[in-house]
């Protein structure tokens, strides 16, 4: 039995992929594990996002949150938002386990009681401080979170794209699917559309400006997500990546919420 | 030679220490719809509050410091108006260790109705009957992060005497508290050291916290007395007590459910009490953004009927509305209901953000059906509602 197994494992290494008749779903699984190999190894990061949200009519709010983010091998990242601006909430804090199948663990420091709060969050697709980002659209992307289908190969600007579509395995996501475009050059998704409980188009994000760290990683500059149904929409500027900053566990823990600047 | 190392070394401290300045000031005015229980007291205020905040850190964040001022000036009410340091505070992070010299505010326990476990800082009563509003505390804080869970010690060196409203003051006792004769158990006063110790742990799902605390009370006995013109008035006094709490939080799917239990002994009373309950919550009703909290909690004091605080028997109903829009509205509103005499309290705060740096606050509290002879019956009167706009920086 364990050969048997060995062999095919083998088997697939030795052979290229094109020797078999892939199927769609084989394709999707394959270019969305290909994408989680690039990114592995980043280590953590920081960065500071600049948030602007747009309403219907034009009006604009603006929040800044600094990020730092900390890659964890065989589970999801673990992740602080630093809230700067708007000024009553500076101070918040936000801590996130992030777990692919399972709820994240999250905690919330409040700094006008002084008080750190584990707060529930199994329901990952609610708003993300008003923005039209869920906070699944902005955890981790791990690849058990999805199936998948390969779609088509399709030219996206000047790049080409692989275009799959993926189906949220995670139970209380507010998707029925999503479809990505990304880059067969180095895996970036420079778009996605969300498809809402009810089957119809409800977001679309477009990443662009995208910037390579360390040589390899990329990261985009500016996130823009539509939301068709109610005519918001926000847009995230990226700045200061920096990465392998050393930063550890210690730096993610509950209690150290309050003292973090 | 040393002089000079000694300035150099402070010039390159200064030159790397970090200073962020930020906090807010915010006009409130309160309305109370029925004429007052009391002589004196006002039916209308508007007052104004000041609570900056600096803070920084050097050596690479190993080393933070903090200073946060609380001040209210209020023309009709006495009591309210005071100044107050909530923070002055230099931390030290040495690996998995951290201390903290200095004065410093803190919040333990995890229940929405009371803060049971909650002892270490005084409450600053004159700005809210809830306990969330407190006085800063000195102290020396040792935290100490293990793998089987983290341990706080707590040396208290100093004591600081709960506020109070004067004569004009709404949400008062019928008898004036006189601060000034505040007396006390120790003959240290309140220069008593006290301690505490702490231990909590979060397994899975499950966060607990264990509690042990042995000083001064921060609550007083009220004694009848005399103040200094000779009129009938309260002291207040400051027992030695000793307190184990324990304080529990459980998530499981869409209920978080919570628990603070504590043994208080002292020389009036020995006793037990609880608050437990959970918050269910409905994510995105009725197709919107907006997510609808249930709250339930019950709470239990097992000393004799007059003794007992206000929580003795009584069951808190609420529910927060969290609308998760662009201005972050909220609204919590609640009933607590006493069970032995039907007394009930309710409660409803909402709050958004105007603007970028505008928050405004929108307060009703209202007592009825209070039985005589509950510790509420002296706020029959003092149903009020609250507006407070509150500029950030």
């Amino acid at each position: 039995m364990f050969n048997v197994k060995s062999l095919i494992v083998l088997t697939c290494i030795a052979f290229p992929m094109t020797a078999f008749a892939q199927s769609p779903e084989e394709k999707g699984l394959e270019i969305a594990m290909a994408a989680k190999a690039y990114d592995r190894g980043f280590t953590d990061f920081t960065a500071n996002m600049v948030m602007t949200l747009k309403n219907k009519s034009g009006q604009t709010s603006k929040r800044l949150i600094r990020i730092r983010s900390l890659e964890v091998e065989g589970d999801g990242d673990k992740s602080l938002s630093i809230f700067d601006e708007p000024a009553d909430v500076k101070g918040t804090k936000m801590l996130t386990y992030s777990h692919g199948l399972e709820a994240d663990d999250q905690w919330l420091y409040l700094p006008a009681l002084k008080k750190v709060k584990r707060i529930s969050s199994r329901n990952k697709s609610g708003p993300f401080m008003g923005s039209t980002f869920a906070f699944e659209d902005l955890s981790s992307q791990e690849v058990e979170k999805y199936t998948y289908k390969y779609l088509r190969d399709e030219a996206c600007g000047e790049l080409s794209c692989y275009v799959i579509e993926r189906y949220p395995a995670y139970k209380f996501s507010g998707y029925t699917r999503q479809i990505a475009w990304i880059d067969t050059e180095a895996y970036r998704m420079v778009k996605v559309e969300f498809y809402d409980r009810k089957k119809s188009l409800l977001k679309t994000l477009v990443s662009s400006d995208f910037q390579q760290f360390l040589g390899h990683y990329w990261r985009p500059g500016l996130m823009d997500m539509v939301n068709h149904q109610t005519g918001k929409s926000t847009l995230l500027e990226w700045k200061d990546y920096e990465f392998k900053t050393g930063l550890g566990d210690r730096d993610f823990r509950s209690q150290t919420l309050k003292r973090i600047k | 030679m040393h002089r000079s190392l000694c300035c150099f070394g402070l010039l390159s401290l200064a030159a790397n220490v970090s200073a962020e300045y930020s906090g807010n000031v915010a006009i409130e005015t309160q309305h109370y719809s029925e004429s007052a229980q009391f002589d004196d007291q006002f039916d209308d205020n508007v007052t104004l509050s000041f609570q900056p905040k600096w803070d920084g850190e050097w050596n690479d964040g190993d080393d933070l410091w903090s200073l946060e001022f609380f001040l209210r000036a209020d023309n009709k009410d006495a009591g309210r108006e005071h100044a107050d340091v909530r923070e002055a505070l230099w931390l030290h992070v040495d690996g998995d260790s951290e201390w903290r010299v200095g004065i410093n505010t803190m919040f333990w326990g995890v229940t929405e109705s009371q803060h049971l476990v909650d002892v270490i800082n005084q409450i600053d009563q004159v700005e809210g009957i809830d306990g969330e509003d407190k006085l800063g505390q000195p102290m020396i804080h040792l935290k100490r992060y293990q793998d089987w869970g983290v341990v706080d010690l707590l040396l208290l060196p100093a004591f600081r005497e709960r506020t109070f409203q004067e004569k004009q003051g709404r949400l008062r006792t019928p008898l004036v508290v006189d601060t000034d004769q505040a007396q006390y158990e120790s003959s240290d006063e309140d220069r008593h050291l006290d301690y505490s110790l702490r231990f909590s742990q979060t397994w899975g799902d499950l966060d607990l916290g264990l509690s042990w605390f042995k000083g001064t009370s921060r609550d007083p006995l009220l004694l009848a007395g005399f103040d200094g013109a000779g009129n009938p008035a309260l002291i207040p006094f400051y027992e030695q007590m000793e307190q184990l709490g324990i304080d529990a939080q459980l998530i499981y799917l869409d209920w978080i459910w919570r628990l603070e239990f504590i043994r208080r002994e002292a020389e009036s009373n020995d006793y037990n009490a609880y608050t437990a309950g959970f918050e269910y919550t409905f994510y995105g009703i009725m197709e919107s953004a907006v997510d609808l909290g249930m709250l339930l909690e019950y709470s239990s004091d097992d000393r004799p009927e007059g003794e007992a605080g206000a929580f003795d028997n009584d069951v808190f109903l609420g529910a927060r509305f969290a609308f998760n829009d662009a201005q972050s509205s909220e609204i919590l509103a609640g009933f607590v209901i006493d069970s032995d005499n039907r007394s009930r309290t309710f409660r409803v705060e909402g709050n958004r953000r105007f603007g970028e740096s505008w928050k405004g606050t929108l307060e009703l509290q209202t007592f009825s059906n209070i039985d005589p002879d509950d510790v509420l019956a002296v706020f029959e009167n003092d149903d009020f509602v609250l507006l407070e706009m509150a500029y950030y920086f």
